[in-house]
Formats: structure tokens, C-alpha cells, sequence
């Protein structure tokens, strides 16, 4: 299945583009996260982050749709 | 209502936008960018919004808001990209038949937006570094745990 993910902040910096593709069979946040942290080494453990698909907080285990949005979303600072 | 935008914001519009005939207290909170974060020297700031979810999530505590206190009605607007120091970073205004209400409803939003709502903060130094707010604190912790584990 192919997963969009979109960066912000500290992780689109880390990854050095702000979205991308992968190719993942039976998908979880978790796993596109643990992928993309192998390709990226990024510096958040994912247990400092939420995540959002499709424009929604979500859980890490969710099994992903194909063609699914998914966001990864370090500490917030707004205010 | 909760907004996002990336020009100034226009505080007496925003508050005239709350005036109601039964309320008869008005609070507003005005975040400001500030010259300095734990010991450094703050240049400029810039924030980003992850849009879509900001603003649902953004509405959210509003709603919450209205619901959990006797208040007749809330806005609150988040700007984002550069701000220079001095310049207002977020306004919350609660309008309510009384000022208790008014002032816990203005506390109770600023501090769930700053919580929970998807926009980081990007703090420019005077000395020419810079750093995202909170997630450079939570990689330290990380990289602690893993020089932890590797001993």
C-alpha cells in the first residue's frame, strides 16, 4: 500500500523534504514511523509524538488504508 | 471560533466581534513574542501550523469551552510564520454574562491551545542559531535514554 506522509517543524527539517511516499505492507502509523526513522535517523522517539491520519488524531496501531495521509506530529509550542 | 493567520491581527475587530446585550464582562489574553527564552537572547520567532488539524482542533477547545463555563461566546486567533519581538502571537477573547466565567474560559483556552493544537514554534537567537520550542528538549531526553541503555 502506498502511504503519503507530510512533515512539519523539527521533522521536515530531519527528513529534509516536507512529504513523501513509501510502500508498506499492512500498514500502522508505528511501522511507517519506524521505517521512515531507519531512512531519516530522526531525533524524537516516536513515543514524543501523536499522530494524525487523514487530518485526525489517530492511535499508533490504526491499520492504514491505501493512499492514507499521515502525519506525524512533534511537542507543540503554540502561544 | 478559532483562526489562523499570517498578517496582524486586528484586536478591536476581533473583540467587537464578541459584543453580546447580556454579557456584561469581557476578557481577552494577548500572547506576545518575547526577547528572551531560558537565558537566550530572542531575535524573531516563526511558527507553523499543521492547517487543517490546527483549526479543528483549535475549535475544539472553543467549543469545550462554551460548554464547560457560563460564557456566551469565544474566539481565539493564532498567527503564524515570522513575528518579530513585541509583536502579538495569539489573541483570546471570552465575552459572558459574568467575569468569573470570562476569566476562567480565557485561562482554560490559552492554556489547552498552547497543549494540544499542531503549531510549533521555531525561536531565532541574537547569536545566529536557532531551535524548534520543546523539541529540542524532548530529543536531549531521548538521546539521555539511549546513552542509558547503551551503558
Amino acid at each position: 500500500m502506498q502511504i503519503e506522509i507530510e512533515y512539519f517543524a523539527l521533522l521536515r527539517e530531519e527528513a529534509g523534504c516536507a512529504s513523501e511516499t513509501i510502500e508498506l505492507q499492512q500498514p500502522t502509523p508505528a511501522a511507517v514511523y519506524a521505517c521512515l526513522n531507519e531512512r531519516h535517523a530522526f531525533s524524537l522517539p516516536a513515543a514524543r509524538l501523536r499522530v494524525a491520519v487523514n487530518d485526525r488524531f489517530t492511535e499508533w496501531n490504526t491499520q492504514l488504508d491505501d493512499g492514507d495521509r499521515v502525519v506525524f506530529i512533534p511537542p507543540v509550542a503554540g502561544g | 471560533m478559532f483562526t489562523l493567520q499570517s498578517g496582524p491581527v486586528d484586536t478591536v475587530n476581533a473583540r467587537q466581534q464578541l459584543i453580546h446585550p447580556g454579557c456584561g464582562g469581557y476578557c481577552s489574553f494577548e500572547g506576545w513574542v518575547r526577547d528572551h527564552h531560558e537565558g537566550r537572547s530572542v531575535d524573531k520567532l516563526i511558527y507553523e501550523a499543521y492547517a487543517p488539524l490546527a483549526l479543528r482542533e483549535g475549535q475544539t477547545v472553543i467549543d469545550e469551552a462554551v460548554q464547560r463555563f457560563e460564557i456566551e461566546a469565544a474566539r481565539c486567533v493564532h498567527r503564524t510564520g515570522e513575528l518579530a519581538v513585541g509583536e502579538l502571537a495569539v489573541w483570546v477573547g471570552v465575552a459572558a454574562a459574568h467575569r468569573d466565567a470570562a476569566f476562567a474560559a480565557s485561562r482554560y483556552i490559552i492554556d489547552e491551545i498552547k497543549t494540544r493544537v499542531p503549531i510549533w514554534k521555531n525561536e531565532f537567537y541574537t547569536d545566529g542559531t536557532s531551535a524548534w520550542v520543546n523539541c529540542a528538549a524532548c530529543a536531549a531526553t531521548a538521546d539521555d535514554n539511549q546513552s542509558r541503555r547503551a551503558v
